[in-house]
């Protein structure tokens, strides 16, 4: 079984090489960057930053479903009846839109050390505790991404007409059908351009990450250019993957926002 | 047949059915409860933990490190401000090449993180050494605190030009040609038409800006200044008490919200006129 497991991972990690847009065989480090300092392998830093964009990217779309989820699920709670549902959710968007991004996640990355710790030596283990950076950072990143998404959720239940529910109540649909047939559908039309702008903020927060050690983009180019002392290019480098990620988001949205925008569209 | 001979009493209403007991406010009893025994828990985390010494030691620096955030957030705004004129002009004029050159400059810095462009300044212009020794320039550069002025600045302005351009165009045609039809040079229109009635647009989106600058001024801290954020770390690495982390959270929180409370007054106070 564990042979099946090592055979597809290998299987994917080559068909990663072979479309990997940086270090790969038609990688741009390596047709462009032999001999420099960006040369792909030990002689130069070409891999270490393309293994960075690849954890940048991972940690930005990890985040994604987890923050989309706990967004909606906090814009329910928002416009619900209840008043106390109503006053928790504004509690945890008030503080998580109020902190800074770099606060939570050392409180996210320090706290769960010591939780974990205390409840490690609680069950009689004494010993180091390492939280993994990347969980930490998803968890600090999705808490935020969360925060801001209920609030563009909320603005766009309100765009929908109350006259959609009672559709589906004629039709007979029960709540969830409703949601799902009926007004998520529209939800997704309308939140679609902040959603847009939320993913812009959450990619470039996920350079805060490498503060605690994660090797993202930001962190690998930052030792290549302690190593190689040349600062500029290496963070001149950082910047460029920064804004071809944008650029790829850019007209992933726009894509996407044609498509939710079919049914509008003039024939 | 018979006759109602007495009236009946008045009689007080049936009582309300009780409010059914949902999931909802099952869920919302519950996070509520986690809310208070988080506050409560961070509160008795404080007493127990409180230490003169180490308030008398390290409050001063606290207040010190807000001075540096404030002081950072404010003059990289107001000096962002007057560096976001000239680019929204440049994104809306006619002329190709400063249309382009504004729009290239503001895809950068609102495309790229701020703390990228913070190395990319601090660390990176460091290697430029003697030829910014050559221009004169070297003794502004060599201070992280200069260096996060200048950068906060830079990206403050992409971002406030941006604000201000769309602001601009938000304000109607017909104010354009009424304005003209009066007779009122181009200069006086702008001035005493358009821009007033794009402030009371753009108020709400400053509001924002302030409050992003304020957050992303922590990151000031990874670059040796000592502002809130970095008096924090200081402080944590020395004690290693959680303490301090929740001391800053509170601070940054108590800015945000108040400048968030100040904002939504001014609004209200700013566009009494166009309420109904």
């Amino acid at each position: 079984m564990s042979g099946l497991f090592a055979a597809l991972f290998s299987v994917f990690a080559w068909i990663g090489s072979i479309i990997d847009p940086l270090c790969g065989p038609v990688g741009v480090f390596r047709w462009f960057g032999t001999g420099t300092l960006l040369a792909c392998g030990d002689a130069g830093w070409g891999d270490e930053i393309a293994y960075g964009f690849l954890v940048t990217a991972s940690l930005a779309i990890a985040t994604l479903p987890v923050g989309l989820a706990a967004g909606f699920f906090i814009a329910l709670a928002k416009q619900s009846n209840e008043r106390s549902l109503r006053l928790a959710a504004n509690i945890y968007t008030t503080i998580f839109r109020g902190l800074p991004e770099l606060l939570t996640l050392f409180i996210v990355y320090y706290g769960l050390q010591i939780l974990v710790q205390q409840f490690l030596a609680g069950i009689g283990y004494e010993g180091p505790v390492e939280i993994n950076a990347f969980v930490a950072g998803m968890i600090a990143l999705g808490v935020v991404f969360s925060a801001y998404c209920s609030e563009v959720l909320l603005s766009a239940f309100k765009a929908i007409p109350h006259g959609q529910y009672e559709a589906g109540d004629a039709l007979g649909f029960h709540r969830g059908k409703t949601m799902r047939l009926i007004i998520l559908p529209q939800l997704v039309r309308i939140a679609l351009p902040g959603l847009g702008n939320l993913w812009m903020a959450l990619l470039k927060d996920t350079a805060l990450v490498s503060v605690v050690g994660l090797p993202d983009i930001l962190r690998q180019t930052g030792v290549a250019a302690r190593v190689t002392k040349h600062a500029f290019e290496f963070f001149g480098v950082a910047c460029i993957l920064f804004l071809i990620l944008a650029m790829i988001s850019s007209v992933v949205f726009s894509a996407l926002e044609r498509w939710t925008k079919r049914a509008e569209m003039r024939r | 047949m018979s006759i109602a001979e007495t009236m009946i009493p008045p009689q007080a209403p049936p009582p309300a059915p009780p409010r059914p007991y949902t999931l909802s406010r099952f869920i919302g009893s519950v996070t509520l409860g986690v809310w208070l025994a988080l506050a409560v828990g961070i509160f008795l985390t404080v007493v127990n933990g409180w230490d003169p010494e180490k308030f008398s030691k390290y409050g001063p620096s606290f207040v010190s490190g807000l001075g540096v955030t404030l002081m950072l957030v404010i003059s990289s705004i107001v000096m962002g401000a007057v560096l976001s004129l000239p680019v929204a002009m440049g994104r809306m004029s006619k002329n190709k090449i400063w249309s382009w050159l504004s729009y290239a400059y503001v895809y950068f810095f609102r495309g790229t993180p701020l703390i990228t462009q913070l190395f990319l300044v601090y660390y990176g212009l460091g290697s430029f050494r003697p030829q910014l020794e050559a221009m004169g320039l070297w003794w502004f550069f060599r201070d992280a605190w200069n260096c996060a002025l200048f950068t906060f600045t830079l990206n403050t302005a992409a971002y406030q030009a941006e604000i201000l351009r769309g602001a601009i165009q938000s304000v109607p045609r017909g104010q354009h040609e009424g304005a003209a039809a009066l007779g009122l040079s181009q200069r006086v229109a702008f001035f005493k038409v358009i821009l007033p009635q794009a402030m009371i647009v753009a108020l709400r989106p400053y509001g924002n800006e302030i409050i992003l600058m304020i957050k992303g001024s922590a990151i000031v801290a990874i670059v040796t200044v000592f502002d809130l954020m970095g008096e924090t770390r200081r402080a944590f690495s020395r004690t290693f008490d959680y303490q301090m982390y929740v001391w800053a959270a509170v601070l940054y929180l108590l800015m945000v919200e108040l400048l968030r409370n100040v904002w939504a007054l001014l609004e209200a106070r700013l566009t009494r006129h166009l309420k109904r």
